[in-house]
């Protein structure tokens, strides 16, 4: 079949094409990660460097002047499964200052489980003024049977906290997830 | 022509007839066993895919949670989509590929029978290692289709088989858009010049050129979670220098040239049925194959309407506003001219022209909210809420699968060679469209008044809508059920024997109606010539 070879021929030189364009599609999602960089720094655009300094939490101008209480509280899951308490129930804590603080909490079950802290701070106008910089309610915990340990909080609180509030709750709801979250 | 002196060996003659038994599908490099074998499997996904969103209208039908807990529900929305998308609208694209570009374009077969064969058989196993995630330890994956990070990087042990089963569902439509660039751009007969060529045949090119640009783009998205997962890389991880928002602009320069691979073709099927069962020519016919390459190219820069609340520059927000509302331009000249093919035309209203004039109202719908979401700062109040449900649920529902389902209906009696029945089948449109409309119009109602998508449970002022649009859900899902009927009668070849032509004034309309229903197993051996009378 003479006829078949240079239509062979034709398809082979096209399908090679098309296979280039899907690993150069391939290379080219790849090469956005920098590629979007590279763009807004080029163009400005979202202003980059204001981007990369306003993350930086001041401790700087530490208010010397004023007091704020901070009361911690905790729930544990309503089912029993775990203890936890802070291991300091409050906090005279300066606006500004970089303050730590730990809370326990210990496995009652006979099996490995793992838990999640829901934050919550009271009054809720004060909440945007109450950086957590460190938290182990930001990942699921993981504990042993019976493993108890402390686990720490990091905080500041901001200098602009409205005048009128002198004492925040941070309270934490302890939940057992064993059963939702993933076990990889 | 070689095909024509070699048509009549003894070696070609034991191939005119199926090989029988499950070596025929196993094996299968013939277009239409392997189309038939993508839309069945289209038709089971629909259906699991279906099931998923009858669970999620059952847990909505109510305040409160009665059926199940958010996790699961959550995983129920996220798979829903995964399936609708890939399992379901895609393979029925591919599956209506397969048996119509080589019979309208006069090839013998697709270019690549084998690939052909690898690229379907894929599926299943893709779709095994999905849904195979509900046994798993965590369940299946709960993160929203859209995988973003870092919640999706909280999945179970279902993760790297959702990673594994988009891998290969994408190389899968890789394969298949290859192929079909193949086919039409090598194999047509010589008489068809490109202009010439079918619409639903010009609408599969230019959409397996963007499968081609953006399927790799999403494997290396998920392939960057992959390894933020398991190898430590920090592509999306803030602690390590990366940015989670990085995935969202990767996985959007992907996503929304995915939405016109799930509509274009419909768009091609709807300029099929309309002329013929308008009895006239397809009105621009031109203008329409331009006006499909620019919301092609358009769809390549509107990728940031996806995230305007996500923080972005207000110049960036104007260009991604200008350039998602230009796409009403393209789009307008398509609606214009679907209409203007009706124009003074001699109408007749069989089931496939029903679903395509079904398609032309509500898909405008759609195509109107999404106006409303194009526009920032009305975007602030519609995202995140029902109203984006409602707005791409019209879109892919009366949209897409209208035009799959007016495709299956306008070409099922030239696949099987029997009628289905028509009184049946305008039940099966009335019920479908009534019931979509009772289904997803509430959720404008619901999303305007600030009901959040993606939630289990929801606030009593919420109650009515959710409960009317429940109930349209159950009615929609049910009025499938006589779809399914019609399908499989038709392929145990039970109803009337139906002509080569089909339909009354289809025979100016392709080159499928010049062979006879059903077509012989092996068509267009030899490249036929254009009959006189044919145009688009």
């Amino acid at each position: 079949m003479p006829d078949q070879d240079p239509k062979r021929r034709d398809n082979r030189s096209l399908i090679r094409g098309l296979v280039l364009m899907t690993a150069g599609s391939f290379a080219f999602g790849w090469a956005l990660v920098p590629l979007y960089d590279v763009f807004c720094r080029i163009s400005g655009l979202g202003n980059p460097e204001a981007r990369a300094t306003a993350a930086t939490i001041v401790s700087e101008n530490v208010d010397q002047n004023r007091l704020v209480t901070v009361e911690f509280m905790s729930n544990p899951a309503s089912n029993g499964s775990y203890e936890f308490h802070p291991l300091a129930a409050s906090m005279q804590v300066h606006p500004g200052k970089l303050y730590d603080t730990k809370f326990y909490a210990k496995n009652l079950t006979g099996a490995p489980s793992t838990a999640q802290a829901v934050p919550s701070i009271a009054p809720g106008i004060a909440a945007k003024y109450f950086h957590k910089t460190e938290c182990f309610c930001f990942t699921p915990q993981k504990f042993g049977a019976g493993e108890g340990r402390e686990m720490p909080v990091r905080f500041i609180v901001d200098p602009q906290l409205p005048a009128n509030v002198d004492k925040l709750t941070l309270s934490y709801v302890f939940y057992d997830t064993t059963q939702t979250t993933a076990q990889p | 022509m070689a095909y024509a002196s070699t048509a009549h060996d003894a070696h070609d003659d034991h191939h005119d007839q199926p090989v029988k038994g499950f070596k025929r599908w196993l094996y299968a490099t013939n277009h239409k066993d392997i189309g038939t074998m993508y839309l069945v499997f289209a038709m089971i996904m629909f259906f699991v895919g279906g099931f998923m969103a009858m669970l999620i209208r059952a847990e909505l039908f109510k305040p409160g949670l009665q059926l199940m807990q958010p996790e699961f529900f959550n995983q129920m929305t996220t798979n829903h989509a995964l399936v609708m998308i890939f399992g379901a609208v895609m393979p029925a694209f591919v599956g209506l590929a397969n048996w119509m570009i080589p019979l309208q374009v006069g090839a013998p077969d697709m270019a690549l029978p084998r690939m052909n064969n690898l690229s379907f058989w894929i599926l299943p196993f893709a779709f095994t290692l999905l849904l195979g995630t509900f046994f798993v330890p965590g369940g299946m994956p709960a993160g929203g289709w859209t995988m973003y990070p870092p919640l999706i990087l909280q999945t179970g042990a279902a993760f790297p088989m959702l990673i594994f089963a988009v891998h290969l569902m994408g190389a899968s439509s890789i394969m298949g858009a290859i192929n079909v660039i193949v086919t039409i751009l090598n194999m047509r007969t010589p008489a068809m010049t490109l202009l010439k060529m079918p619409l639903f045949a010009w609408t599969w090119l230019i959409t397996a050129y963007l499968l081609i640009a953006v399927m790799p783009v999403l494997a290396g998205a998920v392939t960057m979670l992959l390894t933020d997962h398991f190898f430590g890389t920090s592509f999306f991880n803030a602690a390590g220098g990366g940015d989670p928002l990085m995935f969202e602009h990767i996985f959007w320069f992907f996503g929304h040239p995915e939405v016109y691979i799930m509509i274009l073709p419909a768009f091609g099927i709807i300029s099929e049925i309309l002329p013929t069962f308008s009895r006239k020519p397809l009105f621009g016919a031109t203008s329409m194959i331009y006006a499909v390459a620019s919301i092609a190219f358009l769809s390549f820069i509107v990728w940031g309407h996806h995230m305007f609340a996500d923080g972005m520059p207000m110049a960036a927000q104007l260009f991604f506003m200008m350039s998602t509302m230009l796409i009403a331009v393209p789009t307008g000249v398509k609606v214009f001219n679907w209409t203007a093919t009706m124009w003074r035309g001699s109408l007749s209203f069989e089931p496939p022209m029903l679903f395509a004039i079904g398609f032309l109202f509500m898909f405008s719908i759609g195509g109107f909210s999404g106006l409303m979401l194009a526009i920032v700062p009305a975007d602030f109040q519609y995202q995140n809420s029902y109203f984006v449900v409602a707005h791409f649920h019209y879109v892919l529902v009366p949209g897409a699968i209208f035009g799959i389902m007016a495709a299956v209906y306008y070409w099922l009696p030239k696949w099987t060679g029997v009628m289905y029945s028509m009184t049946l089948a305008k039940w099966h449109f009335w019920l479908s469209t009534v019931f979509v409309n009772v289904l997803f119009f509430p959720q404008h109602f619901l999303g305007l008044a600030g009901m959040p998508r993606r939630i289990p449970d929801y606030a009593v002022q919420f109650a009515d809508w959710n409960m009317v649009s429940s109930i349209g859900g159950f009615g929609f899902g049910l009025s499938q059920l006589l779809f399914a009927y019609l399908v499989i009668r038709c392929m145990r070849g039970e109803g009337k024997k139906a002509t080569a032509a089909v339909w009354d004034g289809a025979m100016q309309h392709g080159l499928e109606w010049t062979l006879p229903s059903p077509p012989p197993y092996h068509s267009f051996t030899t490249p036929p010539d254009l009959p006189h009378q044919v145009h688009l």
